[in-house]
């Protein structure tokens, strides 16, 4: 159990409550029970709240509980004083179970809270392994490449064809623009972690926006990019460098992850008070039990090639809902991975009216 | 022909080695410096067509350099920075930097960007037609022709593509148009510039979706090319 869930003072109150209530309940059936049986269900009290609540209101609860049995319950009644000596012992018992009672429930929670924290510093050390691992992989291949190829063309290249030399050529930059969004990646999951980073609202043309991504993807020719523009699509307020990385990871994300000719399909429309983007494919899909998981951080799908940090989708994740929005990754109904974006956005429909 | 001086004004040995090579191979003449010192006093003794600052100085912070160069240098200054964020890029472009580019940034790219930013100091800025492209603006006549057909334009679109026009290849912030064309108090009103950038687009890009003449500047402003 949690004592974190309640306040301090919460604590003193609850517990003090529920001694005064059990007193009250014990109060009504003394006369049928006897106070033996009294003392054991207000014990049962004391041990309620030692489950729940720290160490001090439990002792003060084991105390109060205590008093009470002995004022109220053990003759003479409404007094302190106690005339039988197993009544005295009874007393005493009672006390001292209600206290050990106490101490021992506390000290088995702080050994739980200890263990849990050994548990956690653990998981921070594997995740903190997990990222190294990924970073020198996904760091040092492209560096690989890059110091490879300069090799080669120092040295061989009298021997190379002009072929092989722009091939080479074409690998190192193809490397450098890897390390590049690599690096871009670490940038934004640490201002994604540190909380660094304010919105930069302001009306945005999503249409022009996805246009001019694609731009940036038109040297791609394995995979075949749809975009039909809705007419009439308001602007809408969001940050747009943002949105930008979250669609550019997304479709980085298709191209590592379906076969050549896949086609990546863009929606973007007003649905609800909401700008809706839509990215689907048609290649294999998520597998379904990894559904829930690909946005989190390090994911990797298992069994795939290599080429990503395992950073892209919880940074989109990260960035959707830094402008208080959703995305759900689903596999389309016939073939192919589908994410929905929806981020609520002011839109503006100035757009469509014409002007002057 | 005088070859056309660059001053490069950047802490780092590679990229210093990287730009003169580049630069040299295409025919400008190269000055270094390593620190803002050092590129304030080089600026000062021998002022270049063009200088190109990194914003990370060991020194001082190239806002600051800018902002010393621009109390009295006019030509030229691009700014190279690792620092992509938009506040970063109004702050330099608000400072009076011509340009900004980040690293790492395409050799063509900065080629084309430094080509167009020493047009702009040699072109005066008092000629009544402007050329680019297919596009002809007559400012006498207020006649825009596309190909040599005549285009209609609202008086808010041809200020606009007036303004943008006479500011060839560099990047105008949206704070700044809206100023400029809206006047005080519109600042934020940036829906009302997109609605006309859209219609410009409309009647001057051969394919409005891929503009090749106003380039947008995500989170910043626009360029005209």
């Amino acid at each position: 159990m949690n004592t974190r869930k309640y306040s301090k003072p919460k604590q003193y109150l609850i517990s003090i409550a529920l001694i005064l209530f059990t007193t009250l309940l014990c109060f009504f059936i003394k006369n049928t029970v006897g106070y033996k049986i009294i003392a054991l269900i207000l014990l049962m009290a004391v041990s309620i709240t030692a489950m729940l609540f720290e160490i001090l209101p439990v002792l003060i609860s084991a105390i109060l509980s205590g008093l009470i049995l002995n004022y109220f319950f053990i003759q003479p009644y409404f007094s302190f004083k106690i005339d039988n000596e197993e009544d005295i012992l009874l007393f005493i018992v009672y006390l001292l179970i209600a206290l050990v009672n106490a101490v021992l429930t506390s000290q088995i929670r702080k050994e739980e809270s200890k263990a849990r924290d050994k548990e956690e510093k653990e998981n921070t050390i594997k995740l903190y392994n997990i990222l190294l691992n990924s970073l020198s992989h996904e760091l040092r291949t492209p560096i690989s490449a890059i110091i490879g190829a300069v090799d080669t063309l120092k040295e061989y290249k009298d021997k190379l064809s002009q072929h092989n030399q722009i091939e080479l050529l074409d690998q190192i930059e193809l490397a450098s623009i890897r390390l590049n969004r690599q690096v871009e990646n670490l940038l934004n999951m640490s201002r994604l972690e540190t909380g660094f980073f304010k919105l930069n609202l302001d009306w945005c043309d999503t249409n022009e926006l996805i246009f001019s991504i694609l731009q940036k993807f038109s040297l791609i020719k394995t995979h075949v990019f749809q975009f039909e523009p809705v007419e009439n699509l308001p602007y809408f307020k969001y940050d747009r460098g943002l949105m930008e990385q979250v669609l550019e990871n997304i479709i980085h994300n298709a191209l590592n992850y379906t076969p050549p000719n896949t086609v990546i399909k863009i929606e973007a429309l007003h649905a609800a008070e909401k700008l809706k983007i839509v990215i689907s494919d048609n290649g294999n899909g998520i597998p379904s039990n990894e559904l829930h998981t690909v946005f989190e951080k390090f994911y990797r799908l298992p069994n795939t090639k290599t080429g990503g940090s395992g950073l892209g989708l919880s940074i989109v994740k990260g960035f959707v809902e830094a402008h208080h929005g959703s995305i759900i990754a689903e596999n389309n109904p016939t073939t192919g991975a589908k994410f929905t974006i929806e981020v609520p956005a002011e839109a503006s429909y100035l757009n469509n009216l014409t002007n002057e | 022909m005088n070859k056309a001086e660059i001053l490069i004004i950047d802490d780092e040995p590679q990229i210093r080695k990287l730009l003169e090579i580049n630069l040299e191979s295409n025919d400008y003449k190269v000055w270094q410096a390593s620190t803002a010192k050092e590129g304030i006093l080089l600026a000062a003794n021998h002022p270049p067509e063009l200088i190109l600052l990194d914003i990370g100085l060991p020194d001082k912070s190239g806002h600051e350099v800018l902002k010393e160069l621009r109390t009295w240098y006019n030509q030229s200054i691009i700014i190279l920075s690792v620092l992509n964020n938009e506040a970063d890029i109004v702050l330099a472009l608000d400072n009076g930097a011509t340009d900004y580019l980040t690293k790492p940034f395409r050799t063509a790219e900065l080629l084309a960007r430094i080509r167009s930013a020493i047009r702009r100091n040699s072109t005066p800025n008092n000629s009544s037609i402007i050329v680019c492209g297919d596009l002809e603006i007559d400012l006498t006549a207020r006649i825009i022709k596309k190909s040599n057909e005549i285009l209609k334009l609202t008086s808010t679109e041809y200020q606009l593509l007036v303004m943008l026009a006479k500011n060839e290849g560099r990047v105008l912030t949206h704070q700044y148009i809206l100023k400029e064309i809206w006047g005080v108090g519109y600042q934020t009103e940036t829906q009302y510039l997109r609605v006309f950038i859209g219609t410009l687009r409309k009647k001057i890009e051969n394919n409005p979706n891929q503009p090749s003449h106003i380039i947008t500047e995500s989170g910043v402003g626009y360029r005209f090319v």
